[in-house]
C-alpha cells in the first residue's frame, strides 16, 4: 500500500510513476503552463534561445495580460506586444488580452481551464490558487515556463506536507481570508517552506469554493509549494458549471505521512488583519486599536470574486466612504464585473464614493491604479504587505477580508464589520 | 569552480518586492533591473556592490513573487554567490535556472559579517571566511548544476548541450 499525500498522488500520476516519496526529484508532465505580461516576456526570450519552434501543445498554455494592463506605460505596452505576437505566432489558444482578460487566477477557474487532478505550473507565485479545485498547482519562474512551453514538462522536488484538519462553522463576519491569515499568523511566512498544505475535514463543508480559492491562493505566503483541498460536491458543481474537463479526484492514502497536523476549529476564528510588513503579523480586533487609513483596495486574485464583491456591497449599501479615504474596487474578471453590475453592486460602490476599475492586478503589487504615497496606509484584500508593496517604501499595507476592508472604508480606520452593520 | 568576494549582508524574509520593486517590472532589460536591485531595502546597494561580491542573508530569502527579475537583478549586479539560512522555493529554482549560485548554510549565514572576505569551492561545498579564518561545510553543487552555472543557466546549458546527456531524459 502506498502512503502518498494528495499532492504526491497527482505528481506521481504526471511523472508516470506508481509512487513518489518526499524529497525525490521527478520530471512531470503539465496539463497547463501559465504566464502573464510580466513573466512571459522573459520566458519568450528564453524560449527563443532554445531554438524557438513550436510550443508543446497550443491548447495547454495560457497567457493572461493582467498585471500592467490596460498598458500603464510604453514599456508595459511593449511587453504585452511581445506576448501578443508570440501568442499569434505560436497559435496559443488561451491568450487573454484587454476585453477578455481578468486577473489570471480568477480567470482560469472561471473559464474551466483547470480541473481536479491537474498538474499546473505558472510563472506567477499565486498559481497555487487552483489547489482549491483539487489540482496540484505551483508557481515557477520564467525559465521554467519557457522549458514548460517547449516540452510540457517541469522538474519538481516531491514535497512533504502539512495536514490541516478543519472542523466547525465560521462565524458571521469570518471568511476564507480570515482563516488563511490565522494559519499564516500561526505557522509563519516560512512555516510551510517547500511543503504542501493539504486541507481536509468536515469543516470544508462550511467553506465556499471562493473561500477555498482565497485560502489556496495564500498558501505561498506561508512558503508552501502548494495548497490543496479535498474535493466535494461543491468543487464538482463549480467545475461542471465552468465547463472544466472531467475531474480526477483523489484523497490522501489513509496512512499518508505528514510532517505535521494542525487542527483548526473554524468557529474559533475571528476577523483577522495582517499588519505591515509580513503576512504573518496577524492581529484580531482585540489587539488592533485605532489605525487610521488613507486607502482601501478590494480586489485581486485573492479576493476579487463575485462573492467578495457581494460581501463588500452588503456593507457599503446606503453608506458613504469616509472623508479622506479612497476606495478602489476591482472585480477580478470581465464576467465578475458584469455580474456585479447586474446585481447592483457596482451602483452601490459608486454611490458610496468608490472608484471601480477594469480587471487588473495593478495596485496589489504597486504597479498602478492606486499607488500609495510616503506615510500612507491602505487596507487591502490582497495577499502581500511587504515594504513598498503598494507604492512608496514608507507606506503601509494591512491585509484583510472584503468585509473588514469595506467596513474600514466607511469608518476611515481599520474596523470590524459589526461597527457599521446592525447585529 | 570557486568564487571569492566581499560580503554584503541582510536579515530574514528578504522578499522579491524588496529585491526588485514591481514598478520596474515593465522591463526585462538586465542592466536596468540591476540598477534598481535592493532599492527599497538598501538604497546604496547598486552603487557599492562590486563584481564578485557575496550576499549573505537569513531565512526565507526571496519570499514572495515568482519574478525571475529578482535573481536576474542580483546576478547582473555582480553578486557571485548567495549564502542564506534558507531560501523561498520559487526563488531557489529561479536562481539555479538562471545560473546564479545559491547555497543554504545556516551556520555560515549566522556568523559571517558584512565586509568579510568569503569564498566557496563548489566541488567540496566548503565556505571559507578568510577574514575570520573559519570554514563551513555546505552541500556541494552537483556537476550538472555547476555546468548550468557556467553556461549561464538551464537554457544556456540546453542550448550549448553541456548537460552531458541529461537533457535526453527530458
Amino acid at each position: 500500500m502506498s502512503k502518498m499525500t494528495m499532492t504526491q498522488k497527482i505528481i506521481a500520476a504526471h511523472a508516470g510513476l506508481e509512487e513518489v516519496h518526499a524529497g525525490e526529484l521527478v520530471l512531470a508532465q503539465a496539463d497547463m503552463v501559465l504566464g502573464n505580461d510580466i513573466t512571459a516576456p522573459i520566458a519568450i526570450q528564453e524560449f527563443e534561445k532554445i531554438g524557438g519552434g513550436k510550443v508543446f501543445d497550443r491548447d495547454k498554455i495560457s497567457l493572461v495580460m493582467d498585471h500592467f494592463t490596460p498598458n500603464k506605460d510604453i514599456k508595459a505596452a511593449n511587453q504585452c506586444k511581445a506576448c501578443r505576437e508570440f501568442a499569434r505566432d505560436k497559435g496559443i489558444k488561451n491568450y487573454f488580452d484587454c476585453g477578455e482578460a481578468g486577473v489570471e487566477h480568477a480567470l482560469l477557474p472561471e473559464k474551466g481551464l483547470v480541473t481536479a487532478g491537474d498538474l499546473v505550473i505558472g510563472a506567477d507565485s499565486h498559481t497555487c490558487t487552483y489547489g482549491a479545485l483539487g489540482a496540484f498547482s505551483t508557481g515557477v519562474g520564467s525559465t521554467d515556463m519557457a522549458f514548460g512551453m517547449a516540452t510540457g514538462k517541469v522538474w519538481l522536488k516531491v514535497p512533504s506536507a502539512i495536514k490541516i484538519r478543519l472542523t466547525g462553522v465560521p462565524g458571521k463576519w469570518v471568511s476564507g481570508k480570515d482563516v488563511i491569515l490565522h494559519i499564516i499568523g500561526t505557522i509563519g511566512v516560512d512555516g510551510a517552506l517547500y511543503k504542501s498544505m493539504e486541507f481536509c475535514g468536515e469543516g470544508l463543508k462550511a467553506l465556499s469554493v471562493g473561500d477555498r480559492l482565497c485560502m489556496a491562493n495564500m498558501a505561498v505566503e506561508a512558503g508552501a509549494k502548494n495548497g490543496i483541498f479535498e474535493t466535494d460536491r461543491k468543487t464538482l458543481e463549480f467545475l461542471q458549471d465552468a465547463g472544466a474537463r472531467d475531474p480526477k479526484t483523489c484523497t490522501a492514502d489513509p496512512d499518508a505521512e505528514y510532517d505535521q497536523a494542525i487542527d483548526i476549529d473554524l468557529s474559533g476564528i475571528a476577523p483577522t488583519v495582517a499588519f505591515p510588513h509580513l503576512p504573518e503579523n496577524t492581529r484580531t480586533f482585540d489587539q488592533i486599536g485605532d489605525v487610521r487609513i488613507d486607502q482601501v483596495v478590494i480586489g485581486s486574485c485573492t479576493n476579487g470574486r463575485l462573492e467578495d464583491m457581494k460581501a463588500a456591497a452588503e456593507i457599503l449599501k446606503g453608506k458613504k466612504v469616509a472623508e479622506g479615504v479612497r476606495l478602489i474596487v476591482i472585480p477580478a474578471t470581465q464576467k465578475i464585473y458584469l455580474q456585479a453590475m447586474e446585481a447592483g453592486f457596482i451602483k452601490t460602490f459608486i454611490e458610496a464614493g468608490a472608484v471601480v476599475s477594469t480587471p487588473t492586478c495593478g495596485p496589489c503589487l504597486g504597479g498602478y491604479m492606486g499607488i500609495l504615497a510616503k506615510g500612507e496606509r491602505a487596507v487591502a484584500t490582497t495577499n502581500r504587505n511587504f515594504v513598498g508593496r503598494m507604492g512608496d517604501p514608507g507606506s503601509e499595507v494591512y491585509l484583510a477580508s472584503p468585509q473588514v476592508a469595506a467596513a474600514s472604508a466607511v469608518t476611515g480606520k481599520i474596523s470590524h464589520p459589526r461597527e457599521v452593520m446592525p447585529v | 569552480m570557486t568564487v571569492k568576494g566581499a560580503v554584503i549582508k541582510y536579515g530574514d524574509n528578504i522578499d522579491t518586492d524588496g529585491i526588485i520593486p514591481a514598478r520596474y517590472l515593465n522591463t526585462s532589460d538586465k542592466k536596468e533591473l540591476a540598477s534598481h536591485c535592493m532599492e527599497d531595502i538598501d538604497g546604496s546597494f547598486a552603487s557599492v556592490v562590486k563584481s564578485g561580491d557575496i550576499m549573505v542573508a537569513g531565512s526565507n530569502f526571496g519570499c514572495g513573487s515568482s519574478r525571475e527579475h529578482a535573481p536576474i537583478a542580483i546576478r547582473e549586479s555582480g553578486i557571485s554567490l548567495i549564502i542564506a539560512k534558507s531560501f523561498a522555493r520559487i526563488f531557489f529554482r529561479n536562481a539555479i535556472n538562471i545560473g546564479l549560485p545559491i547555497v543554504e548554510c545556516p551556520e555560515a549565514a549566522s556568523e559571517i559579517e558584512p565586509g568579510d572576505e568569503v569564498g566557496m569551492d563548489f566541488d567540496s561545498g566548503i565556505i571559507t571566511d578568510y577574514t575570520k579564518s573559519r570554514t563551513y561545510k555546505a552541500v556541494p553543487f552537483p556537476k550538472f548544476i555547476q555546468s548550468m552555472i557556467e553556461a549561464g543557466g538551464l537554457i544556456g546549458a540546453v542550448a550549448n548541450n553541456v548537460l552531458g546527456g541529461a537533457e535526453n531524459e527530458v
